[in-house]
């Protein structure tokens, strides 16, 4: 079924395709399959899906629709692409929550079957958008997708109301002719995907093949089209989404410092997909605790950590919230705990399914008393997983609580991913203490928790079963050395103070800036942080190619901050930094380092597109 | 549990070098010496046991143990104790917490513990006031408690320790008093072995905020009369000579009887094995605060797999069923593609 005879091929540098329909249309799946099949081509891809906070919102409303967005392309690219290039709306709800999105020009791939009265008004058309006008200026393709499903999975003897339920697949036939994917691994995975309901996987392909067929025989869509193969970097590639890498992170990071991981978590969107990835690996000697609440799975991943175990808590905005005293806890006893916040909008409830970055300074600052910790940050989803494992070597190595930030765009968007060779991976372990570390007035031997290590100033990692060290600890202040209680005002200003150079003696144990400058000297520098990313990639290029000189840089640890990065800023006339919030980490390095930096910033529970953080910075440049 | 190369150690063993600074007169010390002096005769080791408790003046404790020991936050002192106990099967964890602390703050915490049946023994010292904060009243304060918060006495209605262990499904639950050494230790002990988690409520004096909260049924001349003992398979019965015992009667309610009135053979058995926890909450609820007849030991203790040896017999078997997990196949167990 590759065979396009009689229709001329033609190549495209890259196409931005988005599924759109009611929730229960499987456009997720239609996506995610059509990510497979082109990652598997070769193309570079990335994808988002967008899909409603309610389980099963009314079917045909506007806050019913689901969709899934896909990049694919024939160079190395990070966004899933600003405006699409097709949507594929399969009621009159996705068209009319998809279309301010579409460009002049674009093309809609409409179910017409859908848009009939019922329908139209629940999305709130007064009139058939096909009929009145409204589209003109783009390339409608009127494809009554659910009769032709219908029609064609009849051989397969499903009931209608089943058969009906194939029209996805017929969608992605039609898509899938359109830019040339190969039909046989959709078709085999339907095959085993459909493995215990022969009835569905017949209809299924059915409805796929007539798709196909349409596109090749009705000559009413383009096409068909080509991506090329992107030329990568050899390797073997899987299609990663943020929460997978972060869950694999963890697993590796467990092997890599010989220590069982312990997760405790309560479920909460968009976090959730990395407990039930972690639940799974059991034989990798992972624990996972579904605790009653957020703070209970913050205590119990402390608990295990006091046991020598990898502590780990996973959670969003709101359990943060919960989880703040738990965190002042551990940076007093220093204990390594990894605090993992997936984020979303806020406050409060907020947009539990939408991105934001609005929890940096509640990481930074969120808890009473001076309780600084490391921060890091993960910029892609294929990232999650290096970031997993840089969170944990700190938190192990410096005995320190660290808060990982993902957010729920990095979640839930994938990636092709190079797997990495697992002997490559850094050696992270440590040592539990085994022994008495000095000896008291009378020269005997004994051991005091709160001895540091003078390079890195952390406390021994003394674990309950170990003879000899049997210890106190707790929240309330320690003396300096002993760890006995101490309410002197001169201990506890020492030991805020050692606390605080703890983590800031962390910056010259991490990478410099990954400052990029091709040319030096740049006009401006972009700096971002997290899942922007690939939006500040793509922009800082499209300026380049407009002959700017734009200078780009992006954080992945955010306390302590590079060594070099103040220098860095103060070698620009501008500074500029595009974060999804108020401007959070402008207002950090503006009190850090005393410069101008101004931020660029959107707060719509949506990726910034590399075309707004453009524009925004051509008009600060130019301001 | 116990180890025969455990070396033998003495009260004095289990005693940390740190000042003990309950008030004087605080039924805590008392508490203390009771573990202190049954740590021995438990056959643990002093580096394998640790102690772990949340905030308020019981949660002290841990400092006075000369074992590993964790003085954690208001009311968290179960999820970490959980945390610590499911990833370290081989340690033997104690809770030490309060009313406030396990019944107010952390409320939460110690019903999803007991129905979990994690492997912990806890004790709740229940002094029904809030001491460190120095004299509020607490979840387990009589209804018009006259307190700094509450100066024209307290409207809420007050928890019961014992009946909301039941309710949360514990296996093991008692009651002791801060006034019976032998009780205390012998309770303990039970609540120790027990295989999962071991609920005990103390009955602990507050001398500076609420002294004397229990003397209507703990000073040594009411015990007779006030206090009922609770023994397996034994009559449920009390008084100076035996004289008074508890009858469920034919509408289901517990009822204090003189035995001579309604025949031996009609008193309650104890039958703390019972799997049905109904004649336990029964008797957690036949005094209504600790000025009536009110029983003490052991209401409860039934066999139910505890929640680390459940999850920790999965991590086992998925290991054997699939072998030890291999990082690389993992990162390659989706569709992969060469390029």
């Amino acid at each position: 079924m590759t065979e396009t005879a009689g229709h001329p091929l033609q190549e495209l540098e890259k196409v931005v395709i988005r599924f759109a329909g009611d929730s229960g249309d499987g456009m997720q799946l239609t996506g995610d399959r059509f990510s497979v099949s082109s990652a598997i081509f070769g193309n570079d891809l990335s994808t988002v899906p967008d899909y409603p906070a309610e389980i099963r919102a009314p079917a045909g409303t506007l806050a019913g629709v689901s969709a899934f967005q896909i990049h694919i392309s024939d160079h190395d690219i990070l966004t899933p692409g600003d405006s699409p290039n097709v949507l594929v709306a399969m009621n009159p709800a996705a068209l009319r929550a998809n279309i301010r999105d579409m460009a002049a020009g674009s093309t809609l791939i409409v179910n017409t079957d859908a848009f009939v009265d019922r329908n139209l008004a629940k999305a709130g058309y007064d009139e058939n958008p096909l009929a009145d006008g409204s589209l003109t200026g783009f390339t409608v393709f009127e494809v009554p997708m659910t009769s032709l499903t219908l029609e064609a999975a009849k051989p397969s003897g499903a009931k209608s109301r089943d058969a009906e339920r194939s029209k996805n697949f017929f969608a992605l036939g039609l898509v899938s002719w359109m830019y040339s994917r190969p039909a046989e691994l959709t078709l085999a995975w339907i095959e085993q995907k459909f493995a215990k309901t022969p009835t569905v996987a017949e209809a299924n392909t059915l409805a796929f093949k007539a798709g196909y067929n349409f596109g090749e025989t009705a000559e009413l869509v383009g096409g068909p089209f080509t991506v090329k193969a992107t030329a990568f970097k050899p390797g073997t590639y899987t299609s990663i989404s943020g929460n997978t890498a972060l869950a694999w992170g963890l697993v590796a990071a467990g092997q890599l410092a010989r220590l069982p991981v312990f997760l405790a978590s309560y479920p909460i969107t968009p976090a959730s997909d990395i407990l039930h990835e972690l639940s799974k690996r059991q034989n990798f000697g992972v624990r996972t605790m579904q605790a009653e609440d957020e703070i209970a799975a913050a205590g119990a991943a402390l608990g295990a950590a006091y046991g020598g175990h990898l502590g780990v808590t996973t959670t969003s905005g709101p359990g943060m919230d919960l989880k703040s005293e738990t965190v002042g806890l551990a940076i007093s006893l220093e204990l390594p705990l990894v605090v993992i916040d997936v984020q979303r909008g806020g406050p409060s409830t907020g947009l539990p399914t939408k991105t934001e970055q609005a929890d940096l300074l509640m990481a930074m600052y969120g808890r009473h008393g001076e309780a600084p910790l490391p921060i890091i940050a993960a910029r892609t989803p294929g990232h999650c997983f290096y970031a997993a494992i840089e969170a944990v070597r700190i938190a192990l190595k410096y005995r320190t609580p660290v808060i990982l930030l993902s957010d729920g765009y990095l979640a839930n968007s994938a990636e092709p991913w190079r797997l990495p060779r697992v002997d490559e991976l850094p050696d992270i372990s440590v040592a539990y203490a085994t022994g008495p570390n000095s000896t008291d007035a009378e020269g005997r031997d004994t051991f005091l928790p709160y001895l540091r290590d003078p390079a890195t100033r952390a406390r021994p990692w003394a674990i309950p079963g170990t003879p000899g060290l049997e210890h106190r600890i707790g929240g309330l202040e320690k003396a300096d050395r002993t760890g006995a209680i101490s309410y002197e005002g001169d201990n506890h200003e020492l030991m805020v103070r050692t606390r605080a150079a703890k983590v800031a003696g962390i910056a010259a144990d991490i990478p410099p800036l990954d400052l990029d400058d091709p040319d030096g000297g740049a006009d401006v520098l972009v700096l971002g942080w997290g899942s922007t990313y690939g939006s500040i990639v793509a922009a800082v290029e499209r300026l380049r190619r407009r002959g700017r000189k734009v200078a780009r840089a992006h954080l992945v640890h955010l306390n302590p901050f590079p060594a070099d990065l103040g220098d860095a800023l103060r070698r620009y006339p501008k500074v500029v930094v595009p974060e999804n919030n108020l401007g959070q980490l402008t207002a950090l390095i503006r009190a850090e380092f005393l410069v101008d930096a101004r931020a660029i910033t959107k707060v719509q529970g949506q990726r910034f597109l590399y075309s707004e953080i453009e524009a925004a910075v051509l008009a600060l440049m130019d301001a | 549990m116990s180890d025969v190369s455990v070396p033998l150690t003495t009260k004095k063993d289990w005693a940390s070098d740190q000042e003990v600074r309950w008030c004087p007169g605080c039924g805590d010390y008392s508490i203390l010496s009771a573990v202190q002096m049954l740590m021995p005769d438990l056959g643990m080791r002093r580096e394998k046991t640790v102690f772990i408790s949340g905030i308020g003046c019981s949660s002290r404790f841990p400092y006075y143990m000369n074992t590993y020991g964790l003085h954690s936050i208001h009311g968290r002192a179960l999820p970490m104790a959980t945390g610590l106990a499911v990833s370290r099967p081989d340690l033997d964890v104690w809770v030490v917490t309060g009313d406030g602390d396990a019944l107010s703050i952390g409320g939460n915490h110690l019903i999803h513990a007991l129905r979990r049946n994690v492997n912990l023994t806890v004790l709740l010292f229940n002094n029904q006031i809030y001491g460190l904060t120095k004299g509020q009243y607490s979840p387990t304060s009589e209804e018009g408690k006259v307190t700094k918060s509450t100066p024209f006495g307290s409207v809420d209605h007050p928890f019961n320790p014992v009946a909301l262990a039941l309710g949360a499904e514990a296996t093991f639950v008692a009651r002791t008093h801060d006034l019976d050494r032998t009780h205390m230790m012998e309770t303990f002990r039970r609540a120790h072995d027990h295989l999962g988690a071991g609920f005990v409520e103390i009955y602990q004096n507050c001398n500076v905020f609420n002294d004397g909260a229990f003397a209507a049924i703990t000073a040594r001349e009411a015990r007779p009369r006030m206090l009922i003992p609770l023994v397996h398979g034994r009559p449920v019965r009390f008084g100076v000579d035996d004289e008074l015992g508890v009858v469920v009667d034919a509408q289901g309610q517990a009822r204090i009887v003189a035995v001579a009135d309604v025949g031996e053979e009609s008193i309650l058995i104890h039958d703390e094995r019972r799997d049905d926890p109904g004649l336990a909450f029964l008797l957690s609820h036949l005094a209504r605060g600790p000025s009536e007849p009110t029983p003490i030991g052991v209401f409860r203790a039934v066999e139910r797999p505890d929640y680390g040896a459940l999850l920790n017999h999965q991590v086992v078997s998925a290991a054997e069923r699939l072998g030890p997990g291999d990082l690389s196949d993992l990162l390659a167990s989706g569709t992969t593609w060469e390029a």
